[in-house]
């Protein structure tokens, strides 16, 4: 009886065994690819790479990316998930599916529509160049790009959250007199705090690592417009493979964190790890 | 709005937060996609037609779809094991291990792309040896199922490992007390089970391949014709100021991930249906 409930010893090493390996080959190694080609040349040469004028600008830019693309998502996730959660209205499943329409589009075309909508021959184009103003081949197109493709990312954390929680809580709150801010941040907020730092956490590890949307839009003008991962393939295509590991080795280095604070949350919230996947699961 | 009752009106903010999440939702999401309707409507039919059927146009999607199809075949067969494994054995240091299966969500696919490249290249540390076998991996449409299959790995297991942690024990303990052996429960009882989150992970890795760049243009030796994706293509396009031939493809490319992923979520109510009819 007992026996006929797991599979013979062999074959759980077997399964084992092909698993740890396939991981291994797939996951394991290209970290390790990374680091290893990164110190190369000695720590020397890895801390030259980082401290060159173009690769500080990169990681400025990228850095001022995420400053700008997190906040403002987050803002959106925390309205949204407000007015979705908390109300009853029509229409609410095509909000929610046009929330996470920017999953269903890929990187590049993703960049591509800002292209189409302001760039040199794009419809806002000649009012731009009539006005010198760049969006394209600049930092605003590189921060809209980020912005589209971490768009969903805080709100559809938030939304299940806070639709689990109810609002008897809330309600209880204005009852006793408290204002909607009053509500907010002292009700809903401690309770959803943990969804709220999930989201924010993989929308920073996108918005710092997005490579095609902003490849799309950029124009890779070194030390201008070029963010950590877009300096990373400059370098590579240059055949200066060591320094193009070293920083990529910093992107590295945020996975490895993002890993790390999302297995934190995810046991202080007392949540199994879901799939980003681009739909939401169904209610 | 007149469905709202009122006592889900004794909150605050409706106004405000709805009014800001449609203000922004059309701003950075609506109507810049809309630009990409707006091109092609102006386009016409024939020219598009032209531009979607051209030779090297074809040979990206059979490129991309096959490679996307083979990758996602390989996480099906392995992601199983994978989510199988952490979900029912319990072995030293299967926290690190289950949290590194989220390594391709968290790692830049630039950063992926050249490592990849870099072990698979012909004196990198995996190339080397299957060049000595006589097998190319980088710079060749196999190389590209290796990006694909590393991007695409976390949905097929991510998907899987909830639904075997819930699955009934005491469905399985009947089918043993019934006489079945480990592997007859195997195949008539927990593989049918899994099947509709399987078909969904194997769906979800093989979009995600769909729209792939920045792990692939490295590894795959972009040759016209040859070893070329579509997103790549795409590009190329753009930097031709070819508007108009990069909104067709990228049309084209948008319909097929939304129809997948609208046969995506069929699947989704299916499995839960199942889930709630067990």
């Amino acid at each position: 009886m007992r026996r006929a409930l797991t599979e013979p010893p062999l074959v759980r090493g077997a399964l084992l065994a092909v698993a740890l390996v396939f991981l291994a080959i797939f996951l394991v190694m290209p970290l390790v690819a990374v680091f290893a080609q990164a110190l190369e040349k000695g720590f020397g040469a890895y801390l030259t790479a980082l401290r060159e004028p173009d690769a500080w600008a990169a990681i400025r830019l990228t850095l001022l990316t995420a400053a700008i693309a997190v906040p403002m998502n987050l803002a959106f996730g925390l309205a949204a998930s407000w007015a979705i959660a908390k109300f009853e209205f029509p229409g609410k499943g095509t909000l929610l599916t046009l929330i996470d329409l920017p999953f269903a589009v890929s990187p590049v075309i993703s960049g591509m529509i800002f292209v189409l909508l302001f760039g040199r021959q794009g419809l806002l184009g000649p009012f731009l160049g009539a006005h010198d103003v760049k969006v394209i081949f600049a930092v605003p197109g590189i921060v809209l790009a980020t912005v589209f493709v971490t768009f969903p990312f805080v709100a559809r954390e938030l939304i299940p959250v806070m639709q689990a929680l109810g609002n008897e809580e809330e309600e209880a709150a204005r009852v006793l007199g408290a204002g909607g801010w009053q509500i907010f941040f002292r009700v809903t907020l401690p309770n959803v705090k943990w969804g709220v730092l999930y989201g924010v956490i993989l929308c920073n590890a996108r918005a710092m690592g997005e490579f095609g949307a902003v490849s799309v839009v950029s124009g890779h003008i070194r030390g201008l417009t070029n963010t950590i991962p877009l300096h990373v393939e400059i370098l590579y295509n240059e055949y200066n493979f060591q320094a193009a590991f070293a920083v990529a080795s910093l992107l590295a280095f945020l996975a490895l964190v993002t890993l790390l604070a999302k297995s934190v949350v995810e046991w202080r919230s007392g949540r199994a790890a879901r799939p980003e996947a681009p739909v939401r699961e169904a209610a | 709005m007149s469905s709202a009752s009122p006592r889900r009106r004794v909150l605050p903010g409706f106004g405000l937060t709805l009014g800001f999440t449609l203000l922004y939702l059309s701003l950075i999401v609506l109507v810049p996609l809309s630009t990409l309707a707006l091109r092609t409507a102006s386009m016409g039919w024939g020219p598009f037609w032209a531009t979607v059927t051209s030779p090297r146009v074809l040979a990206s999607y059979r490129l991309t779809f096959g490679a996307s199809l083979a990758a996602a075949a390989l996480n099906g067969v392995f992601g199983l094991v994978v989510a199988w494994v952490l979900a029912r054995h319990r072995f030293p240091g299967q926290k690190v291990v289950d949290a590194l299966v989220d390594l391709p969500f968290a790692l830049p696919t630039a950063v992926a792309g050249i490592a990849l490249t870099s072990l698979y290249s012909p004196n990198g540390w995996f190339g080397r040896p299957l060049e000595a076998m006589g097998l190319k991996v980088a710079f060749t449409p196999l190389g590209i199922v290796v990006a694909l299959t590393f991007i695409g790995l976390p949905f097929v297991v991510r998907t899987l490992q909830p639904v075997i942690e819930d699955l009934d024990v005491e469905v399985e303990e009947a089918a043993a007390s019934l006489g079945a052996g480990r592997r007859q429960t195997f195949a008539h009882v927990i593989l049918p089970a899994l099947f509709p989150a399987w078909l969904t992970g194997f769906a979800l890795a093989f979009a995600r391949a769909l729209g792939e760049y920045g792990s692939v243009v490295f590894i795959a030796g972009n040759m016209p014709m040859r070893t070329e994706i579509t997103s790549l293509l795409i590009i190329t396009k753009l930097e031709q100021y070819d508007y108009a031939g990069a909104t067709a493809i990228a049309v084209v490319m948008l319909v097929a991930s939304f129809l997948l992923l609208g046969a995506i979520n069929r699947l989704q109510s299916w499995a839960s249906r199942r889930g709630a009819a067990a």
